[in-house]
């Protein structure tokens, strides 16, 4: 008779657990629910990934404050799903959600580009013509893609020349992989690149290249094909412990590095790549090419003075203290994701930890007070490098790795549990951080 | 992972599922649980003969959750790639046989009589 005991005394270790779950559930609730009264007016340029955060979680924080995001997209890109695109992993419409999904009823939308930025008067305009007074401003539209830097480049070409370039958005990213299953099943000779600027998502060239070479091992075959990952630097990746352990995969697997290449132009015709070299241009003949342009902030940035003066003078990054993510000149201005002027961090993941931060200094401004919390510069990168494999590459500005789970996941090691996030559980992850609840 | 709260973990899987799916999966989780704890209660006892044909199944539950698991994360098993995987890996197969043998037992029972029902049907 004894198991009815103890399946009595699971059972009640089964309901004190669940009462345990849901007072810690409506714990976290009630530390949300102590709101901000406020008539502050904050506006917010961009409804990506951190303008979408950051305006959600101020219409939870405050009461009767306006909360206007400016962006003239409809579609809303999940970026970090861009790779899985272009691999074939998953389909385009995987990434795309209307803007409108992701606002909570707080948050006004005007569907229309930012024009121009007036710091000194506090005002943002629109392409309607709206100028909107501002006591806030967070500055978050993300950043431009520039082709035309890349001399014969343009994104017709994606698709067909055996012309790949994933970052460019989701139906670019479907044709990337038209192209790249191509190379795979032919094989031939693959060029793989990356820009010489700040780029959002450093780790993205890498795990392209990786997962196209798994690819067309498991198709053609090895030995059929040849890859190149063309180095902007003289190291693979920032963070130098990442680097080592990539030139390390790449020895395995016969990937060749060449470093200090920044790709310059493109000749589809005749399927010829020119890099900028040390020792001058060199010629790299190609059957695939993925191509990442130079990355640099919206003209409405760079034109609006709150860009950097000293620093990535042709990028315009924004002049923000990398602590607080507070303009240095205006203090009633803050950046956000990849147009904060900030050394890495140009992720998703980066984000989901900025904007606490920007919302502890934000509101400590509204009550009068300073704010506590600072950023550390924390990224993470799940690095895939095969179909169903993974690194979780996480680190911080003094490039120090900063695992999550230490002792659980090895940050440079292939785990099956790290494609896992990255496949599986990485969306929801972002789309929680979308609503302001993660 | 920023803070890993329940709150978070419901978030998330949520946004995994579909809130609908999710907490209809949760539900149909928790009727079965209820189920079983229900004959538990009604019968007094485990009846030996159900509980070795859920034995029996668990294997197949195990199976067939990794290889569900593998199939839709485009994966095999050649991609475990260290102890936390063979540990996430047999989580799953461990859930997989869990839930089948809760699944079998309590569908037996209900489906039939309660066997003290059917010792006194017996008697008369």
């Amino acid at each position: 008779m004894d198991w009815k005991h103890d399946s009595l005394a699971s059972r009640r270790m089964i309901l004190g657990l669940a009462a345990g779950a849901v007072a810690t559930a409506s714990l976290g609730r009630s530390a949300m629910a102590q709101r901000i009264k406020t008539k502050a007016r904050i506006v917010i340029i961009g409804a990506g990934a951190a303008g979408t955060a950051i305006a959600n979680r101020l219409a939870l924080r405050l009461e009767d404050a306006t909360i206007t995001v400016i962006d003239g997209r409809r579609n809303h890109v999940y970026q970090p799903g861009l790779s899985l695109v272009a691999a074939g992993l998953r389909p385009a419409a995987y990434v795309v959600s209307r803007t409108t999904d992701w606002l909570l009823p707080g948050v006004t939308l005007i569907e229309e580009p930012a024009l121009a930025i007036d710091p000194v008067a506090k005002t943002v305009a629109t392409a309607g013509r709206n100028t909107l007074p501002y006591d806030y401003l967070i500055v978050a539209p993300g950043l431009v893609l520039d082709h035309e830097a890349i001399e014969g480049f343009s994104l017709d070409l994606v698709g067909s020349n055996g012309i790949g370039a994933l970052y460019a958005g989701p139906e670019y990213a479907a044709r990337t992989w038209a192209a790249a299953s191509r190379f795979a099943e032919k094989g031939g000779v693959g060029v793989f690149t990356r820009p010489a600027t700040e780029m959002k998502c450093a780790g993205a060239p890498l795990k392209h290249t990786f997962l196209i070479d798994d690819i067309a091992s498991r198709a053609v075959g090895a030995g059929r094909y040849k890859i190149t990952y063309a180095a902007s630097a003289d190291s693979l990746f920032s963070v130098p412990i990442v680097s080592e352990k990539v030139r390390m995969l790449f020895d395995e697997r016969g990937i060749k590095a060449s470093y200090n290449h920044v790709l310059k132009a493109v000749d589809p015709g005749r399927r010829i790549a020119t890099f900028t070299t040390p020792t001058g241009d060199k010629e790299l003949n190609y059957d695939y090419l993925h191509v990442i342009p130079p990355q640099r902030a919206p003209g409405v940035i760079r034109q609006s003075g709150l860009s950097w003066a000293e620093k990535w003078k042709d990028q315009g990054w924004v002049e923000v203290d990398q602590a607080t993510l507070r303009h240095r000149r205006f203090p009633e201005v803050f950046a956000l994701g990849d147009v904060a002027g900030v050394p890495k961090g140009k992720t998703a993941a980066s984000v989901k930890w900025q904007v606490p931060v920007v919302e502890d200094h934000l509101t400590a401004a509204i009550q009068g007070r300073e704010g506590t919390q600072t950023f550390n510069g924390y990224t993470s990168c799940p690095l895939m490098t095969r179909v169903g494999r993974a690194m979780l590459v996480e680190f911080d500005y003094k490039s120090n790795l900063a695992p999550s789970f230490p002792g659980v996941i090895a940050p440079l090691e292939e785990l099956w549990i790290s494609w896992l996030m990255k496949e599986v559980a990485l969306r929801a992850t972002y789309n929680a951080m979308l609503r302001g609840k993660a | 992972m920023k803070d890993l709260t329940l709150e978070t973990l419901v978030a998330v899987f949520e946004e995994l599922y579909g809130a609908t799916l999710f907490w209809s999966l949760v539900a149909v989780a928790a009727l079965v649980t209820a189920g079983y704890l229900y004959v538990l209660i009604r019968d007094r006892a485990m009846s030996m003969r159900r509980f070795l044909w859920a034995q029996l199944s668990m294997p197949f539950g195990a199976i067939a959750a990794v290889l569900f698991v593998l199939a839709f994360t485009h994966s095999g098993l050649g991609d475990l790639g260290g102890p936390i995987d063979w540990i996430v890996l047999l989580g799953v197969a461990l859930l997989g046989a869990g839930g089948t043998a809760i699944l079998v037992y309590t569908s037996q029972t209900l489906l039939r009589a309660s066997p003290v029902v059917i010792r006194r049907r017996g008697a008369l």
